[in-house]
């Protein structure tokens, strides 16, 4: 495996994910995300010359909404698989900025 | 002490007034019970897709055509992603790599006069929603009614270099897009919200310090206090000997003072990449042409328009301009009765008289115009005289009454009976024998009570020149 992720860049990106990882599950971590690495490596291999860079896959723009309402009131739809909930709202743990 | 200079950028995110949010169909509606105004797209269901409202791209590409932008004619969606409760899919809807408008620059004008603000760009993305913090369980209650909720954030060049400039630039932005009805702009209601970016300089210095972004300035008077708090702060912290640090202020306008947020170092890493799930837009040069030609007349151009048109003062022009929902109210009702100077002095001095004396904003104003046109007419052809139309004014001002239904009703016409008035002021003048006397002797003044008894007798309701003239006549018979 060529590219070896440190233990600095697996806390950091456990950071930014939100994930509390185990030694072993970082070890883990460390061991695929080289290997994807490696993958990316191999895909630059390839001369891209000349190509323009694609971020969607069918040759499809302007999908477009009229401004008109047509969604009504499924607030209870929308709660029902809420964990917690209170007063029509949503109920997550307190945060504050 | 050095002497420093302080470089100021804006970040304003506006609220567009489309119906419907973003990405579905939802309304946008304020004020709706909590998550009333929601479904599977605007609170993140696995699953769920978003479709493009074409009322947004419109709405920024007028912005853009009328703060001198050039239009991204292939722009795209990205990906921005944080973790935040007000945000359910875990990733906010923005651009990042292409931007809707870029490149353009507004004119402002101080007393040190004209200067051009430039703007870096434009760019689309949704709202996120509002956390209240319960008073009695240690939680956060979450309502997604405003998320995906379309904005338009504006981001200016660090162009800015006093407090002054900051508010001449929001104001003349928000008059723009309020003309252009993309936006009702209130900052205290949160449909315009500045950032401040703000960093300190010596006077002379080549490089920018470091800077700072303040959030939560929710009036102009607030934002001016928070750029000269902050300035004295920077200057402090280098004057010690101290680094300003990159971070996220709060202002809190009660005390006077910001604090840190969160400091950009920890993780405000965003990882954006173009958003899958929304296909690119083409702008061709058709649609692009479609909305110039749609572009309303705006600020600048009206008030050249007014002074040829109306030849009405410079002020006035200045003042019915400074808000459209005026400018659209003195057009309309001058449309009707052609009589420009006279609409605007009602404008100018009963309305705005009235608005202070309620506490009243501009935009608060219901009445129709062609009961204001209706009123003028009625002055002018001294159906009532001004004591009694100021009285009129006051209630289609109020209640929106049609005045001549009003005056009807209350019996406000003016008397123009003038033999009626004859005998009416006849016998004051013959129970007022110390009045006569006193006008005889050359207390010309004695006439002002005879005039006063009049109108008080004829229930305000009598002409005045015309209660002038038979006073003057008959007082000087005796």
């Amino acid at each position: 495996m060529a590219n070896v992720i440190t233990d600095e860049t697996i806390e950091y990106v456990g950071i930014l994910a939100k994930l509390d990882l185990t030694d072993e599950e970082k070890e883990a971590a460390k061991k695929d995300m080289g290997s994807m690495l490696d993958y990316i490596d191999k895909l630059n291999e390839l001369d891209t010359e000349g190509v323009e860079p694609m971020s969607h896959v069918f040759p499809v723009y302007n999908v477009f909404r009229d401004d008109t309402i047509t969604n009504e009131d499924m607030r209870d739809a929308i709660l029902s698989n809420a964990p917690a909930k209170k007063e029509g709202s949503f109920m997550v743990p307190k945060t504050v900025d | 002490m050095k002497q420093y200079e302080t470089v100021i950028g804006l970040e304003v995110h506006v609220e567009l007034a489309t119906k419907t949010k973003i990405f579905c169909s939802c309304s946008t509606e304020f004020g709706g019970a909590p998550n009333t105004h929601t479904c599977p797209v605007c609170t993140g269901m696995p699953g769920s897709l978003p479709v493009l409202n074409k009322q947004v791209v419109e709405y920024a590409m007028a912005v853009g055509i009328a703060t001198n932008c050039k239009i991204t004619q292939y722009c795209k969606f990205d990906r921005k992603n944080y973790f935040y409760p007000d945000n359910p899919q875990n990733y906010q809807i923005s651009q990042l790599y292409l931007p809707i408008c870029r490149d353009g620059g507004i004119e402002i004008e101080t007393a040190a006069g004209k200067k051009v603000i430039g703007i870096h760009e434009i760019h689309m993305e949704e709202d996120a929603g509002k956390l209240i913090h319960d008073e009695w369980e240690d939680c956060s209650l979450v309502d997604y009614n405003r998320s995906g909720v379309p904005l338009i954030e504006i981001v200016s060049e660090p162009d800015m270099r006093s407090a002054e400039e900051v508010i001449a630039y929001l104001e003349k932005l928000r008059l723009i897009i309020q003309y252009l009805g993309a936006s009702d702009c209130k900052l205290q209601e949160g449909s315009m919200r500045a950032d401040v970016n703000l960093s300190i300089m010596e006077v002379g210095a080549k490089e920018f310090g470091t800077r700072t972004e303040m959030k939560n300035l929710n009036s102009f008077k607030a934002i001016a206090r928070a750029i000269e708090g902050e300035r004295q702060r920077q200057i402090e912290l280098l004057e010690e000997g101290k680094p300003v640090i990159q971070e996220t202020r709060r202002w809190d306008d009660n005390k006077e003072y910001s604090y840190a947020m969160r400091s950009k170092e920890d993780a405000q890493d965003y990882r954006y990449f173009p958003e899958p799930d929304l296909v690119p837009i083409v702008i061709s040069d058709e649609w692009l042409k479609e909305v110039k030609d749609r572009q309303p007349e705006l600020r600048d151009e009206k008030m050249i328009r007014y002074k040829e048109e109306y030849d009405i003062p410079d002020y006035d022009i200045s003042i019915l301009t400074g808000s459209k929902h005026l400018s659209d109210i003195f057009e309309e009702t001058v449309a009707i009765c052609n009589n420009p100077k006279k609409v605007s002095n009602w404008l100018m001095v009963e309305t705005l008289r009235l608005l202070k004396e309620k506490e009243m904003e501009v935009d608060d104003l219901r009445f129709s115009p062609k009961h204001l046109a209706k009123l003028i007419e009625m002055v002018e052809s001294k159906a009532i005289n001004g004591t009694v139309a100021k009285e009129v004014f006051e209630h289609i001002f109020m209640e929106d009454v049609e005045p001549e239904q009003y005056v009807e009703e209350k019996g406000l016409k003016t008397v123009n009976d003038e033999g009626a008035l004859r005998s009416t002021i006849a016998a004051i003048i013959e129970e007022s024998p110390q009045s006569v006397a006193d006008y005889k002797a050359g207390k010309t003044k004695a006439m002002g009570f005879i005039v006063g008894q009049t109108m008080k007798e004829m229930k305000g309701k009598a002409d005045p020149a015309m209660v002038n003239a038979v006073v003057k006549e008959l007082m000087d018979l005796q």
